[in-house]
């Protein structure tokens, strides 16, 4: 095995000298994984403590770093079968963690104090009349003011910074309404407290938090939850450099493998043939041609030499590169996309999200009827100025928007979770709604059409125990071929003795001969001529010998999904930075007749610019850097995982996975879920058209506005709840196995080349 | 109803004393790994081997 990448970058001393590290597990399929790996971690010597968290499959593990390096605790792992890498914490999540618990916080002191006024509210209700005295009923009127006073101000802490940062920006949001209606039904309340009046509200603003909290804390979960997993994906990748310490001479014995995350701007790197390119960079030595179909789409290699440019994500060919490190940005290349992406998402960002619609318009006529409505009594109907006042705020709290603030979140919360089980991130909330209502989808061809990495394209054509034997063998080597060999492969244990031959090939002992894997020369076979667009790779046992065509090969999926969006009558095109001879088979075999080959980044976004003037809604799909400005175009858009960062942070969701599935699924789930949010926005809207006149005749008791809140709340939660299925459905129909959904997490590994330790 | 002087406070101490609970918990980060506590309840590394 090679050497343990140097993890120090990660590693955080106390001042007591212990280190701790937080790593990133894949594999973790069951509970007995947890004291699997605990145990492993504590024989180890120098490790002091080590707790995994089962919910978020992260280990933290102190040690000593005297006598244990960190890159030795990764080797333990993997010894035993579970990948780690070490995991930094963002600051994203962070955030994440401490606005959830926030919340937590006050839905608890929502909840504790609308339980103990209802107590008090009841049977004040329950003895109105009769069987209580007004001495008792002022008592538990100013019991209620005393718990309800304190716990609004904490437990509404959200909604009062939320609405006081949108009234800053001289728009209204959801909890601008929310907030007056609880301050005004508070402070009316306190009045009639004091004034030893009947009639008190304070049940109604404290239960009024209650369940928005609840609706908000249901959401947040769901964020955080999704946030930890991709966070681990991130970590998982775990890549790589061959790194020269810094300050120190350039040669073989100063190299370090060192994570990426770790590199900085002027560090020199090597890049050996064969291998992703870690870093943007400045090649100082060396030539070779690269393959930067992650970038542009192209999939012909592009040769370079010193001086060029080479970027994150692209494959090194038959040459060995040393780079310097350039910050990102610094690439001409990357300078266009995100001048590309800044254009396009200043005209994209006018997007107002549907709850954000409702509640300006909401707003105000709440207001202005609670106005008119007081007015009215006041000047027609002889009122005196208290019950006018009494009435037009009773007018604001039966419609304060509880149903309304509720019909939302609920089903976004019940959608992250949809999205989550069918294999996707969502990035932002809004893509959501935006996915719902998508009319046209656009995919790029190279990685998102196809697997981002090739596979052997001819394997129905060869003889099993051949392909086997060539996976195997493809396992002792980091050549490109032999990596697609591996991957396209089921997983077999990697042979005994093998030796690679840079460049060449390998060759291990088998049976009672040799076997090789590699170029004709190498295998000693006559070369039955070269195919055009794939590279072949040869393996041979004794005299038996097979040719494997390596190229870009379609998702297994990528046919059936097709068809399935067609069905549901969406418009599908097709475009790409590749050759156009390069695209024109796929389009044949997928049945899309609208496809264009060679574009730029610039092209891109003029064809969708073109569409969306026509008055369609796109949904871009595409993962190379080339695709981020279309992305950021677009009206919606998904990326798979292994896409450039620069273009994940540009789409709407991320998914996981070798299938083109989740693309459905995504569709299928976003538009039940849009369909949810109207339904429970028409509820609420028709909710409040029942009982505003009710509040506007004067018959708006607390316990009606009681009862009316509560139900009105149960019902659009509950309706939100109908959205799990949709996803399932999806996934059924394309027919996954069973249990490839479930798991998002482990289904994005890569299978494990180390797999089957012997013992 | 002068029984009501007790058991008002006892209400409201009961309530506090959950808030408390949730807050403590919170702090304490019970709610960091809810999966795992169930199982580890089973490992019994805590048993001395003789």
């Amino acid at each position: 095995m090679a050497a343990s990448p140097d993890f120090s970058h990660f590693v955080k001393t106390d001042a007591e000298g212990r280190s701790r590290i937080d790593l990133a597990i894949d594999g973790i399929t069951c509970a007995a994984c947890l004291g699997d790996i605990e145990t492993a971690m504590k024989r180890l010597p120098g490790v002091m403590n080590a707790r995994l968290n089962l919910t978020s499959h992260r280990l933290a593990v102190t040690f000593d770093a005297a006598r244990i390096e960190a890159g030795g605790l990764t080797g333990a792992l993997e010894a035993i079968g579970y990948r780690a890498y070490p995991y930094e914490q963002r600051k994203v999540e962070a955030d994440e963690a401490a606005r959830f618990h926030l919340l937590l916080k006050c839905l608890g002191v929502a909840v504790f104090a609308a339980m103990n006024i209802m107590l008090l509210s009841i049977s004040v209700w329950s003895g109105e009349g009769a069987s209580m005295s007004n001495e008792t009923r002022d008592f538990f009127h100013f019991l209620s003011a005393l718990i309800a006073l304190p716990a609004a101000a904490y437990a509404g802490q959200p909604f009062y910074v939320s609405a006081w940062n949108s009234l800053r920006q001289g728009r209204v949001n959801m909890d601008v309404p929310i907030t007056i209606g609880v301050v005004l039904a508070l402070a009316l309340s306190v009045y009639e407290t004091w004034r030893h009046a009947p009639q008190t509200y304070f049940d109604s603003a404290v239960m009024l938090l209650a369940f928005l909290l609840a609706g908000r804390v249901m959401d947040q979960a769901m964020r955080r939850k999704t946030r930890a997993a991709a966070g681990n994906l991130a970590a998982l990748k775990g890549e790589n450099a061959l790194r020269f310490t810094p300050g120190a001479q350039e040669t073989e014995e100063n190299l370090v493998l060192t994570p990426v995350a770790a590199l900085a701007e002027d560090d020199r790197v090597l890049v050996r043939a064969g291998e992703r390119i870690p870093a943007d960079g400045v090649i100082e030595n060396g030539a070779s041609s690269v393959d930067e179909s992650a970038i542009t789409g192209e999939t012909l290699g592009k040769a370079v030499r010193v001086g060029d440019n080479v970027y994150a994500g692209s494959i090194n060919g038959d040459g060995a590169l040393k780079l310097r490190v350039t910050a990102a940005g610094n690439a001409a290349l990357i300078d266009e996309a995100a001048r590309l992406i800044d254009a396009a998402s200043a005209a994209r960002s006018g997007y107002v999200r549907l709850a954000d619609r409702v509640s300006q318009l909401y707003a105000p006529v709440v207001h202005v009827t609670a106005l008119a409505t007081g007015l009215t009594w006041y000047f027609f109907l002889g009122a005196g100025v208290h019950d006018a006042l009494v009435i037009a705020i009773s007018v604001l709290i039966i419609t304060c928007p509880c149903a309304l603030a509720l019909a939302v979140p609920a089903v976004q919360a019940m959608a992250s979770g949809a999205f989550f089980r069918a294999g996707l991130f969502l990035n932002d909330a809004t893509g959501l709604e935006k996915i719902g209502e998508i009319d046209t989808v656009v995919f790029d061809k190279t990685g998102t059409l196809t697997l981002p990495e090739p596979r052997v394209a001819n394997a129905d054509d060869i003889p099993p125990d051949l392909l086997d034997l060539a996976a195997r063998l493809a396992h002792s080597s980091s050549h490109p071929l032999a990596r697609a060999v591996a991957l396209s492969a089921r997983s077999a244990p990697p042979l005994p003795d093998a030796r690679e031959t840079q460049g060449m090939g390998v060759a291990a002992p088998f049976g009672q001969t040799e076997a090789w894997l590699g170029s004709a020369a190498f295998c000693e076979i006559e070369s039955p001529g070269a195919h055009a667009d794939a590279s072949a790779i040869f393996v041979r046992h004794g005299a038996r010998w097979a040719r494997l065509l390596i190229r870009q090969t379609l998702r297994p999926d990528a046919a059936r999904v097709l068809d399935r969006l067609r069905e549901s009558g969406l418009k599908i095109a097709i475009l790409s930075g590749d050759r156009s001879e390069a695209v024109a088979p796929i389009a044949r075999g997928l049945g899309v007749e609208s496809w264009s080959g060679g574009l730029k980044p610039a092209d891109k976004i003029a064809f969708i610019d073109e569409r969306a003037a026509e008055g369609a809604k796109i949904l871009m799909v595409g993962d190379g850097l080339n695709d981020a400005p279309a992305l950021a175009a677009a009206y919606a858009s998904l990326s798979p995982i292994d896409a450039v960062h620069l273009t994940q942070t540009q789409a709407d969701a991320v998914f996981l996975g070798d299938r083109l599935a989740p693309v459905a699924a995504a569709i299928a789930i976003a538009r039940r879920a849009r369909g949810l949010m109207r339904q429970n926005l028409a509820f609420a809207v028709g909710y409040n058209a029942v009982a505003v006149p009710f509040a506007m005749s004067g018959h708006a008791t607390p316990l009606f506005a009681a009862l009316a809140m509560s139900a009105s709340s149960i019902i659009v939660t509950v309706n939100a709840l109908r959205l799990r299925g949709p996803g399932k459905a999806v996934t059924l129909l394309l027919g996954e196995p069973k249990n490839s959904g479930s798991e998002p997490v482990r289904k994005a590994a890569p299978p494990n080349p180390v797999a089957a330790p012997s013992a | 109803m002068n029984v009501l002087i007790f058991l008002i406070p006892v209400a409201l101490a009961l309530g506090l004393l959950g808030l408390y609970g949730l807050f403590w918990s919170l702090k304490s980060g019970q709610y960091e790994d809810l999966e795992g506590a169930a199982y580890r309840i089973l490992q019994d590394d805590d048993i001395e081997k003789k």
